[in-house]
């Protein structure tokens, strides 16, 4: 099917419609709708002005954190410490900051790229000590904490079927499920029972995020459908 | 020395940030104090680092005599910007000098090893995004209050950033939903449950049953109202409970995975992390 | 009918182009924009627990919000995020913004435009009564480093975040001079849509510091984070575009686009599960093995 026609078409329908709204409501909502549409327009096909408002998102948005990483980061914390602070112990440590944060853009040269691996080293090592505790703690101490607790609940001296079911599912089901995830035994027998056990809990976990994540895709469309329909077209309140 | 430093390195600031959760006094409550300001300004120089390879690799695309062109451009663009920039050195030109430096010697770099791709227009375009932000940011924003409503950088922000980062990713929206009818089969037992899951969530996380209720007559309204609510119900149930109980499993097992990986890493028997020779 | 036209029929259906699919979900979501109708919001246990903890706090208290997100989630967060503020701002609760993603300060300002009277400013207004810049709220910017600032933030928010996010030193401002750490501050309501977010301040923040910690998170993290609710280290979650119309309905705001877009939500959900119902019944009737079996047997 010739496609030039209708392209050309749309076209020209969307530079009207442009003018219109940028002459009415400003170049801001023009160019959200510009882009928008612009975007919107790969789900038809890969076309050229996608490509060139993925373009322009790249370096909008690289250009946007260097910006904030400057003020919010590098000046306030890093440059305003040095030029303040008297010089001792702190301004040292800063000052060591500094250099590890300049070894660590030598990367981009290849034959000296190597000293980055000193400030690698220090963001490894943090992440490495701090989640030793914080999962240990919140992921699974508190986590089983929780699961190992009486079945039974009364509300106002009468048990509570709906939540005792509730956490005889929730112990069953946490302790099934992480059977499963102890593959140094094989699964059978009693013990592979478990574990099947456990994979229909996580069915329906993932069955549950599915479904949350459908919601969350669809609130996005929204959000844009409803840029354009209030904000560019003015056809709703 | 190349890797036992580093090794040195994430050994020691492992281990003082397993101490301090201990041992929350000196010296290790000042020690964790300042390897997190450490950890925050390493951070930003890696997305900086980020930022400065992206146009790298976008200059290695234009091919020798657009490399130049588009060199002279943006370091007109940045002497405008300098001029222009607030009066405190620090808070717009000096990183725009920064950046000016930076960006020759990528050009000087990169200038040998350049060839003209097919996408090369994307590539310039990128790079004149990346620099119109950053005159905008730096320049012509106010210095220190950039942020601020009415500056061009929160303009910027709000007619290109925001719609063109929102719709990238309201398009996951129309692919959920071919993904959906295409591959979303239950081909067995365990597919069965996680539709049938999938279904009480969606149905029961939306008004769909009182919407229906608007539709049909009056005298079915309170049949729709008790649909639903069992299937607010239901939703409900199932992730207060079973879902809540694969959650838990899934973070268990993950916890322990992170915990052995963090010891392996801090006792310097995992080392990927250092890289090659 | 042939089964052989049965079988041809069901696979010209499978085989049909995504873009009609497209469109199929385009007008689901476009068309409820023009219909008048309003259904009912059902109120979940989390979100009215999250509200509850809220109510519990006393005029002057000092609310924490990270402001986790950035443009995508905002049509989940940012109805959050306005009826939060409302509340604030009705109750006398003083606000503490920041943000672990740099995007977030700058949602944070346009959440308050959209409540308050005029634009953002050293002075707003709202209902009449008038809130001052750095006595009645501030915003201190982002700072990169994850959770290692809230971490930062337990021993000291000053020497996490010296400078707010115009500049001004963090001594400067009224409000701050009383917030040390986490033990100056009454709650924190996180609004979050992935890392750095809300698993990281219950961890910390939480856990680590025991603050009282509520959470507004996208629909895609809300499952995640009910394992912390469940034991305790949430007071409540609101999950996705539909916690954000339940806690509008609670908070009573009017004509919220939580509220607003729950039409739009209910017809897309209606047509992901139609397409999945025809699918699977392409599956089964197109000759293909009627019986469930389990994972063994495939």
């Amino acid at each position: 099917m010739n496609i030039r026609l209708p392209a050309i078409i749309v076209l020209i329908i969307s530079a009207v419609l442009f003018a219109l709204s940028w002459n009415s409501y400003g170049l801001a909502v023009t160019l959200g709708a510009f882009f928008t549409l612009g975007i919107f327009s790969f789900l038809y096909k890969d076309n050229p002005f996608y490509k060139f408002c993925e373009s322009v998102f790249v370096g909008v948005s690289a250009g946007y954190w260097f910006v904030q990483l400057y003020y919010q980061n590098l000046l306030a914390k890093l440059i305003d410490t040095l030029g303040t602070a008297s010089f001792g112990w702190i301004w040292i440590a800063y000052l060591l900051a500094g250099i590890f944060g300049f070894m660590m853009l030598m990367r981009l040269a290849p034959k000296i790229g190597w000293i980055s691996r000193w400030p690698l080293a220090v963001i490894v090592g943090a992440t490495a000590g701090l989640w030793f505790i914080t999962y240990l703690q919140s992921n699974a101490m508190r986590q089983l904490e929780n699961t190992i607790m009486p079945i039974q609940v009364f509300t106002g001296g009468v048990l509570d079927w709906y939540q005792t079911i509730g956490n005889i599912v929730v112990a069953f089901g946490t302790v099934t499920g992480v059977v499963y995830f102890f593959f140094s035994k094989e699964h059978k027998g009693a013990f592979g029972g478990a574990a099947k056990i456990g994979i229909w809990f996580l069915m329906i976990t993932f069955g549950a995020s599915f479904g949350y994540t459908v919601m969350s895709r669809m609130s996005l469309l929204i959000g844009r459908v409803d840029f354009l329909f209030s904000d560019w077209l003015r056809l709703v309140q | 020395m190349k890797r036992e430093i580093p090794l040195i390195i994430t050994g020691v600031v492992g281990i003082v940030f397993i101490v301090q959760f201990f041992i929350p006094h000196e010296p290790f409550s000042s020690l964790s104090d300042i390897f997190s300001d450490w950890f925050s300004i390493i951070e930003a120089c890696a997305i900086w680092l980020g930022a400065l390879n992206l146009i790298k690799l976008s200059l290695d695309k234009l091919g020798k005599p657009m490399l130049l062109v588009t060199s002279a451009i943006v370091v007109v663009a940045l002497i405008v910007g300098i001029v222009g920039a607030p009066d405190e050195f620090l808070a717009g030109r000096f990183p725009l000098i920064l950046f000016a430096v930076a960006f020759l010697l990528m050009a000087l770099g990169q200038y040998s090893r350049s060839k003209m791709k097919p996408d090369w227009f994307f590539a310039l375009t990128t790079i004149a995004s990346f620099v119109i932000m950053l005159i905008a940011g730096l320049a012509f924003s106010g210095g220190r209050t950039f942020q601020e409503p009415g500056t061009h950088y929160d303009y910027l922000y709000r007619s290109v950033y925001t719609p063109l980062s929102s719709t990238m990713f309201a398009m996951l929206a129309f692919f959920v939903a071919s993904a959906s009818y295409r591959a979303f089969r239950a081909r067995n037992r365990e597919a069965a449950m996680l539709l049938v899951a999938a279904f009480f969530v969606m149905a029961g996380r939306v008004p769909l049953a009182e919407f229906l209720g608007t539709l049909t007559p009056d005298a079915f309204s309170g049949a729709w109202a008790t649909t639903g609510g069992f299937l607010s119900g239901a939703a409900d149930w199932v992730m207060n409970f079973p879902n809540a109980a694969g959650q838990r499993a899934i973070m268990i097992g993950i916890a322990l995975g992170i915990v052995s990986t963090s010891l392996r890493i801090i006792l310097g028997i995992e080392r990927s992390h250092i890289g090659g020779e | 009918m042939a089964k052989g036209t049965q079988g041809g029929f069901w696979q010209r259906l499978m085989a049909i182009d995504r873009r009609v699919i497209f469109l199929a979900v385009g007008i689901a979501v476009s068309a409820p924009f023009f219909l008048p109708i309003s259904p009912k919001i059902h109120i979940t246990p989390e979100v009215e627990s999250l509200y509850n903890a809220l109510k519990e706090l006393p005029a002057g208290s000092k609310v924490l919000f990270p402001f986790d997100y950035d443009p995508p989630s905002a049509p989940e967060l940012q109805p959050m995020a306005v009826a939060a503020i409302t509340y604030c701002l009705e109750n006398d609760l003083k606000m503490v913004i920041m943000g672990l993603w740099p995007q977030g300060p700058q949602q944070a300002n346009l959440a308050l435009a959209s409540v308050i009277e005029g634009e953002v400013g050293d002075v707003i207004t709202y209902n009449g009564k008038t809130f001052k810049y750095g006595i009645d709220w501030v915003n201190l910017g982002f700072q990169e480093g994850r959770e290692f600032v809230i971490q930062r933030m337990g021993s000291s928010f000053a020497a996490a975040f010296p400078r707010d996010y115009r500049g001004t030193p963090v001594d400067e401002l009224d409000l701050m001079r009383g917030v040390t750490n986490f033990n100056n501050v009454d709650f924190v309501f996180s609004l979050s849509s992935g890392y750095p977010g809300t698993i990281e301040w219950v961890q910390l923040a939480g856990d680590r510091f025991h603050a009282r910690i509520g959470a507004g998170n996208t629909a895609v993290q809300a499952p995640m984070v009910y394992p912390y609710y469940r034991a305790g280290q949430l007071t409540g979650i609101l999950g996705g575009m539909k916690g954000a119309a339940e806690f509008e309905v609670l908070v009573g705001v009017k004509g919220g686009f939580g509220t607003r877009a729950m039409l739009s939500q209910t017809f897309s959900h209606a047509i992901i599960i139609f397409f999945i119902i025809v699918g699977n019944i392409a599956f089964f009737v197109g000759g293909r093995p009627s019986r469930l079996k389990g994972t063994e047997e495939v």
